[in-house]
């Protein structure tokens, strides 16, 4: 067991059969409990990437592996679990299910992972820490997402993902809905939580500004080769 | 939990659920009654003579025979002397027999010669007698009984006077011996409704002054010495008999069609209700296609509103998928919803069906004669209910295949 908690080696990704673009990574390794930041403009194939490492999408060949699990070999039922296992996701936006409360959006994920239940004595406790640790007010518990600011919902979201303490965060352009000041307080309120947990988090973004909070930056050009 | 947010997912989507909810329930309902008609049709039609169990008349086919004895449709090739019926009544098998004579109409209603016996004997919805609404059954020579709806569109009522015509479209008419109404039966759905009924004998005595169905020219005999002479008919139209013991029926109706002194047909009116219901039960079928169509309307009406929502919720898909659920997960959730809506949607339909037929149930009694049963479901209803059940699960795997696509092919961005 070596210190990389993801590993890509000669990864590459086609979209679609009918198109011949497609995207190469030679290599990426990602030390654990990192704080890692890939910064591209839109386009660049950042969030591609995320869902290559989420097993979401499929690779055309290559190797990725997460906590020394090569994932791109599952199946995908093995896939989804060891997902919700190992991962805890936060959306750009709309990351919530509007009609569930904010418990029930945040302990949404344990009823997937038995590992993550596992960490989990009592699961609504279990949420409203994190809810305090977060600051959100205890009167939006019961809300419905549908009824919280966008500010609100993300700091749900972040919760969400940390619940049951998976070793991996993974964050598209969790700021980007928010104005500057509410994106400060957002990354604040999520790093002390990763730090916590001692998660490592990889976040994709455009916005250069963030890479102060990050051990490492890395421009997705970099690492990513497009092919035509 | 998975449950709880299906509940809570349907609830948010609350006026289109209900709105579909409500579709699926009206067409469901449409379907049930359409089946309770024609249940109720069927066994309206095929209770429209109960307890009797043979029908004899001239040799005809036993459809023909049924129709001019029972429904008053068409007419007898022959008739039956009045030997041939004592002979008949004479076996030992007989319980009962009621003669019937037909030929004559009033204003487009049958006239039928009868004795009071057929007022006990004739039954109706499995055992239902005829029961008398107002005035008593014929005392006199001239008194006639109405059938409620001959009473009901002729408007007539106790003591009304009427006339006899000769035939059933001709312009001859009785009018020498005038009737009364003595009185008015319950409403029964059968054809006894547009009957009007006389005795035998009245029969016989309208015809005293007729030979070989003409008027004799200048010949009237007084009504007081009609009344004086022996009016014993000397023919029948047919007669309605039961036996003693239902083992003897086969034997008896051999008999009765072996008869050597003449061409008698004896039919048993069950069977024989079978068969023209076989004649006019297309319509049977085509209520039966409308169900069904009705059914496969519902069923493309509930997918197409699932459909046209994954659109609205690919985002709260992608979400379930991040959270770990596989896409057999987001299919059981479709299915779940399929399971919710179509089963919220068999027990509203019911229950509006149920209301409704109470409601409805007199007034299509009195104005069709089909009584509808408003009983609780029967084991068919819920066989049908299941059935619909398990094929809405089953075509809401079609959007449910969609949404695991999109679930697969999304990832993490969601293209709109």
């Amino acid at each position: 067991m070596d210190d990389s908690i993801v590993k890509i080696e000669s990864l590459r990704f086609q979209w679609s059969k009918n198109n011949n673009f497609k995207i190469f990574v030679p290599k990426l390794e990602v030390g654990r409990g990192k704080k890692v930041l890939f910064l591209g403009e839109s386009g660049s194939g950042k969030t591609t990437l995320l869902s290559l490492i989420c097993g979401f999408l499929e690779p055309l060949s290559g190797s990725i592996s997460i906590n020394d699990k090569i994932i791109s070999d599952l199946t995908s039922t093995n896939k989804d679990a060891y997902r919700s296992d190992n991962i805890g996701i936060i959306f750009q936006q709309f990351n919530l299910l509007p009609y569930a409360n904010v418990i029930d959006n945040i302990i949404l994920p344990l009823y997937f992972s038995k590992q993550r239940s596992k960490k989990v004595e009592n699961k609504i406790n279990a949420a409203m820490n994190l809810c305090d640790q977060l600051r959100l007010p205890e009167s939006i518990l019961n809300q419905k997402a549908s009824n919280l600011s966008v500010g609100q919902q993300q700091r749900v979201a972040v919760a969400r993902a940390l619940i049951g303490s998976p070793s991996i965060i993974v964050a598209d352009e969790p700021t980007s809905s928010l104005d500057t000041e509410a994106q400060e307080l957002f990354l604040d309120l999520m790093f002390d939580q990763i730090f916590k947990n001692s998660s490592t988090l990889l976040m994709v973004s455009h916005d250069k500004s963030l890479t102060n909070y990050f051990d490492q930056v890395i421009d997705i050009n970099e690492i990513l080769v497009r092919e035509n | 939990m998975l449950l709880k947010l299906t509940l809570n997912s349907l609830y948010a989507r609350f006026l289109t659920v209900c709105m579909t909810v409500f579709a699926i329930s009206l067409s469901l309902m449409l379907y049930m009654s359409v089946e309770k008609l024609r249940t109720s049709a069927y066994t309206s039609f095929t209770d429209t003579i109960s307890q009797t169990d043979l029908i004899v008349g001239s040799r005809a086919s036993s459809v023909q025979l049924l129709l001019y004895s029972v429904f008053r449709i068409g007419n007898a090739t022959n008739n039956i002397t009045w030997e041939s019926y004592l002979d008949i009544i004479d076996r030992d098998e007989v319980d009962w027999a009621v003669p019937i004579s037909l030929g004559d109409s009033h204003k487009g209603f049958r006239v039928m010669g009868t004795n009071k016996e057929f007022f006990n004997r004739y039954k109706f919805r499995g055992g239902q007698p005829i029961e008398i609404e107002k005035g008593f059954l014929f005392e006199d020579l001239y008194d006639v009984v109405l059938g409620s709806g001959v009473a009901e569109k002729l408007g007539y009522d106790i003591s009304t006077p009427l006339i006899v015509s000769h035939g059933l479209e001709s312009f001859t008419k009785h009018d020498d011996q005038p009737f009364r109404v003595s009185g008015i039966l319950q409403k029964t759905g059968t054809p006894v409704d547009n009957t009007v009924i006389v005795s035998l004998a009245a029969i016989e005595a309208i015809h005293v002054d007729w030979s070989t169905g003409a008027k004799i020219p200048g010949q009237q005999t007084p009504i007081e010495e009609i009344r004086q002479m022996d009016l014993t008919p000397k023919n029948i139209t047919a007669a309605l008999v039961g036996v003693k013991s239902k083992l003897s029926i086969f034997y008896l109706q051999r008999w009765i069609n072996d008869y050597p002194e003449e061409a008698l047909t004896a039919i048993l009116p069950g069977a024989a209700l079978q068969e023209l219901w076989r004649v006019v039960g297309v319509v049977e079928n085509l209520l039966l296609g409308i169900s069904v169509v009705v059914i496969f309307t519902t069923l493309i009406g509930m997918t197409a509103i699932i459909f046209s929502s994954l659109n609205e919720r690919r985002r709260e898909m992608a979400i379930w998928r991040a959270m770990g659920a596989t896409p057999r997960t987001i299919i059981g959730l479709l299915m779940l919803e399929a399971f919710f809506i179509s089963m919220l949607s068999v027990i509203i339909s019911t229950v509006l069906l149920f209301f409704s037929l109470a409601i409805l149930q007199p007034w299509i009694d009195n104005n069709y004669g089909i009584l509808v049963s408003v009983e609780m479901l029967s084991i068919k209803d819920m066989y049908v209910f299941i059935m619909f059940i398990i094929a809405a699960m089953v075509v809401s795997l079609l959007p449910a295949a969609r949404a695991y696509w999109f679930s697969i092919n999304d990832g993490m961005t969601i293209k709109i």
